[in-house]
C-alpha cells in the first residue's frame, strides 16, 4: 500500500516537470518569434549599407574580402580548384575563363581559371559596422530631437500631474452636485475618439492665435488633466482610509493643506506610475506634432523625425534601423527599471479586483 | 475595477442635483465648493477642449471653410454631409478598408493577447515574472521604432520573414513571392503583424483578470472531470468576459482611429491600390492637407457618430456575454 503510493506520487511529480518543461519551452519559443524583428533590427543596424540591401548576403554583418595587388583592389572568391577550394583575387573578367591572384600565395602569378565567375562566392569576413550609429546620431540631429522631446514631457509631465491629481482627489472625497454625471462624462472622454474636437482646435490655435510650427498648443491643453490620469489617481486616492484626513481636519488642516501634505505623499506609488505613463505618452505622441509643427523641422521630437528621416533615407535602412534603436533606449531603459510599479499602474486603470 | 464596470458603480450612487444642492446644510455646501474647486482644471479644460469644440466642430461641418481663405468662409448648409455621404466615394471605400482590417487585426490581436495571458498564468510556467516582462516590452518600443523595424523584417527580399520561409522550399522571395507589403491581400495581414508589438497593454489587463478567477471554481470543475478546454470555456472565459468587453470596446475605437502605419510607410498615398487608405487618413488629407476644414470637421463628426452608435451596440450586446460577478440577472 506504502509502496502503491510512493509510485503514485513520483508519476504525479514526473507528470508535473513535463508539463513544465513543455509549457516553459512553448513559452521560450513564443518569446523569441515575438522578439525576432527586434534581434533582425539590431542586426541589420551593424550591416554595411551594400550587404543590408542585399536579399542573399548573410545572416550576421560581414564584409566582402578584397585583395591588393599592383595599386589596384579587386574582389575575392572562393574558387574551386584540383588541390580544394583557394582564396583567390579576381584580376580579370571572362565568360569562359578568368584570371586570379591565390591571396595565399600571389607569387605564383596570374592563374586563369576555366568557368563561370559568376557562379563563384565571394570570400566575406565578420565585421561589424559601429560606424552606423554614430552617423544615424549625427544625420538626424538626435540631441536636437531629444531635446524637444524630452522639453515637451518634462513640462506637460509637471502639469498633468499637478492637475490631474487635484481633479482626482475631487472626485475620490467631494459630494457635489452632477458628480456621477461629470464622471461618465470624464469616462466617456477616455473612450470615444478626440478627433471631432480636432479641427476647430487647430483653427482656433493656428489661425488665430499663430501658434503653428510651436509647442504651445500640444503643451496648453495638458496643463488642464487628463481623464486617463484622473482615472487612476481617483482609484488609487479611494484606498486611502479617510481617518488620515480626519486626523489632519481635527488639527485645523483645510483641505487643500490635507491634499498636498497628507495625500499626495500616501499616493507616491500612483503618481509614479501616471508619470511614467505620461512620460512614455509623450516619447510616443505623433499625431499632434505631425499637424501643429508643420513647417517648422527645428521642433520635431523623435517620433515624427523619425519618419521624415526615413522618407529620407530610404536607400540606407541600415541607417534607419540604427535611428530606430537610438530612440527605443531611453523608454525601454526606464521600462526596466521601473516596471513593477508600471505594471501595477497598468492593471489599476485596466481591473482591479 | 476597470473604467468601464466603474461607470455601473457610480450610476448606484446617491445623486445630488442642483435642485438638491440648495437644500444642503452649509457644510454639504462647503463641501461640494472645495469639490467642484478641485474639479476645476478638468471642467474649463472639458469644456474649453472638449465641448466647446465639439459644438464649433458640428457648426464647421456646416459651412465651406478653407484655412487658407477662411474670409471666405460661409455656411453652406448639409452640402458638406451629403457630399460625404453620397458623393464622395472616399469615405464608404475608407470606411471599407477599416472595417476590412478591423476584421482581420481585431480577432488576431485580441486572441493573442488573451492566450498570451493564458499561457502567463499557468501554473507549469517557470519564470513568470521575466516572461511577462519581456512579453510587455516591446509595448514601449516608440512605435514609429517598432513600424520601421518590422517593415524591413517583412521586406520581399532582405526580410527575414520570407528567407525564413525560403528555407522550407517555398518561393518567398520575389516579384511572384510574399510581397507583404505591396500585396493587397497580404497588406492587412502585415499591419496585424506590425500591430504586434503592441498587444503588451491588453495581455496585462487579461492577466490581471484571469488572475483574479476563484481557484475554487477550477478545483470544483477538476473534480466533476472538466478538461482544460472546458475550463476555459465554461469558466475562464465568462470570468474574465468584463476584460474581454473592455479590450473590445478599446481596440474597436482605436482601430477607427488607425493612422500611423500607413502614414509612416506609405505617407498615407493608400499603396497598395488603395488598400491603406483607411478612414483616418482620408480624414487626414481632407482636413490638412487641403485644409477643407468643414468638410473635415463632417468627417470627424461622422466618425464620433460611428464609434458612439459602436460603443452602444457593444454595450447593449454586453448585457447578454459580460457577466459582472455579485449581479443577478
Amino acid at each position: 500500500m506504502a509502496a502503491l503510493t510512493t509510485d503514485l506520487h513520483i508519476a504525479k511529480q514526473r507528470r508535473r516537470l513535463l508539463n513544465q518543461a513543455a509549457i516553459t519551452f512553448l513559452a521560450l519559443f513564443l518569446l523569441s518569434v515575438f522578439l525576432m524583428p527586434l534581434g533582425y533590427g539590431l542586426v541589420t543596424s551593424l550591416k554595411s549599407q551594400s550587404q543590408a540591401s542585399d536579399a542573399r548576403a548573410p545572416i550576421l554583418p560581414t564584409a566582402v574580402v578584397t585583395y591588393t595587388y599592383e595599386g589596384e583592389t579587386y574582389d575575392v572568391f572562393e574558387v574551386p580548384y584540383e588541390g580544394g577550394v583557394g582564396k583567390w583575387a579576381l584580376i580579370r573578367r571572362g565568360r569562359a575563363n578568368s584570371d586570379f591572384i591565390d591571396t595565399e600565395n600571389p607569387e605564383a602569378g596570374l592563374i586563369t581559371w576555366e568557368g563561370n565567375w559568376r557562379a563563384l562566392n565571394q570570400v566575406r569576413e565578420p565585421s561589424v559596422e559601429w560606424s552606423n550609429y554614430p552617423r544615424a546620431w549625427e544625420q538626424i540631429n538626435f540631441p536636437r530631437l531629444l531635446g524637444n522631446t524630452l522639453m515637451y514631457a518634462g513640462i506637460t509631465l509637471a502639469g498633468t500631474l499637478v492637475a490631474s491629481s487635484m481633479v482626482a482627489y475631487g472626485f475620490a472625497r467631494f459630494r457635489f452636485p452632477f458628480k456621477n454625471l461629470l464622471f461618465i462624462i470624464l469616462v466617456s472622454t477616455i473612450i470615444l475618439p478626440p478627433q471631432a474636437t480636432l479641427i476647430p482646435t487647430y483653427a482656433f490655435f493656428v489661425t488665430t492665435l499663430g501658434w503653428g510650427g510651436t509647442w504651445l498648443p500640444l503643451i496648453v491643453p495638458q496643463m488642464f488633466g487628463n481623464a486617463y490620469n484622473v482615472f487612476l489617481l481617483r482609484q488609487y486616492f479611494m484606498t486611502i482610509p479617510r481617518e488620515i484626513e480626519e486626523a489632519a481636519t481635527v488639527d485645523g488642516a483645510g483641505p487643500f493643506r490635507i491634499f498636498i501634505s497628507v495625500i499626495l505623499p500616501q499616493a507616491a506609488p500612483a503618481l509614479t506610475a501616471v508619470a511614467l505613463f505620461h512620460f512614455f505618452f509623450a516619447w510616443n505622441d505623433f499625431f499632434g506634432p505631425l499637424i501643429y509643427l508643420a513647417g517648422n523641422r527645428s521642433a520635431n521630437p523623435i517620433t515624427v523625425g523619425l519618419t521624415e528621416f526615413n522618407g529620407l533615407y530610404n536607400t540606407e535602412p541600415q541607417l534607419i534601423l540604427a535611428a530606430s534603436v537610438i530612440s527605443m533606449v531611453l523608454p525601454l531603459a526606464i521600462f526596466f527599471m521601473a516596471q513593477r510599479v508600471f505594471i501595477q499602474g497598468i492593471v489599476v486603470t485596466g481591473v482591479d479586483k | 475595477m476597470d473604467a468601464l464596470s466603474e461607470i455601473r458603480n457610480v450610476r448606484s450612487e446617491p445623486r445630488v442635483g442642483l435642485r438638491e444642492w440648495f437644500k444642503l446644510s452649509p457644510a454639504r455646501q462647503r463641501e461640494a465648493r472645495w469639490g467642484l474647486l478641485f474639479i476645476s482644471p478638468w471642467l474649463i479644460g472639458f469644456l474649453l477642449f472638449y465641448l466647446v469644440p465639439m459644438i464649433a466642430s458640428f457648426i464647421f461641418s456646416l459651412m465651406d471653410f478653407t484655412l487658407s481663405a477662411p474670409e471666405d468662409a460661409r455656411f453652406n448648409g448639409l452640402d458638406n454631409w451629403r457630399r460625404m455621404l453620397f458623393e464622395d466615394p472616399n469615405t464608404w471605400q475608407s470606411l471599407g478598408v477599416t472595417l476590412k482590417f478591423a476584421l482581420v487585426s481585431l480577432p488576431i490581436g485580441m486572441g493573442s493577447a488573451f492566450l498570451l495571458a493564458v499561457l502567463l498564468n499557468s501554473k507549469f510556467l517557470v519564470g513568470r515574472s521575466f516572461f511577462r516582462t519581456l512579453f510587455y516590452a516591446p509595448s514601449l518600443i516608440p512605435g514609429i521604432a517598432s513600424i520601421l523595424i518590422w517593415a524591413q523584417v517583412l521586406n520581399n527580399s532582405t526580410g527575414w520573414v520570407n528567407r525564413f520561409i525560403e528555407l522550407f522550399g517555398i518561393t518567398a522571395i520575389g516579384p511572384s513571392g510574399l510581397r507583404w507589403l505591396d500585396d493587397p491581400n497580404l497588406i492587412y495581414i502585415a499591419y496585424t503583424f506590425i500591430g504586434l508589438w503592441g498587444i503588451g497593454n491588453a495581455m496585462l489587463i487579461n492577466l490581471a483578470g484571469l488572475q483574479g478567477v476563484p481557484t475554487e471554481l477550477y478545483e470544483a470543475a477538476e473534480i466533476d472531470g472538466a478538461g482544460w478546454w472546458s475550463r476555459l470555456r465554461r469558466i475562464t472565459i465568462p470570468m474574465v468576459s468584463p476584460v474581454i468587453f473592455y479590450n473590445l470596446i478599446l481596440s474597436v475605437v482605436g482601430l477607427l482611429q488607425y493612422f500611423i502605419t500607413p502614414f509612416v510607410l506609405n505617407q498615407g498615398n493608400g499603396y497598395p491600390e488603395g488598400a491603406t487608405r483607411f478612414y483616418m487618413i482620408n480624414f487626414y488629407k481632407q482636413a490638412f492637407n487641403f485644409q477643407n476644414m468643414g468638410y473635415g470637421a463632417a468627417l470627424a463628426w461622422l466618425m464620433f457618430i460611428i464609434a458612439l452608435v459602436i460603443t452602444i451596440a457593444l454595450f447593449i450586446s454586453g448585457r447578454y456575454w459580460v457577466y459582472y460577478a455579485g449581479e443577478q440577472k
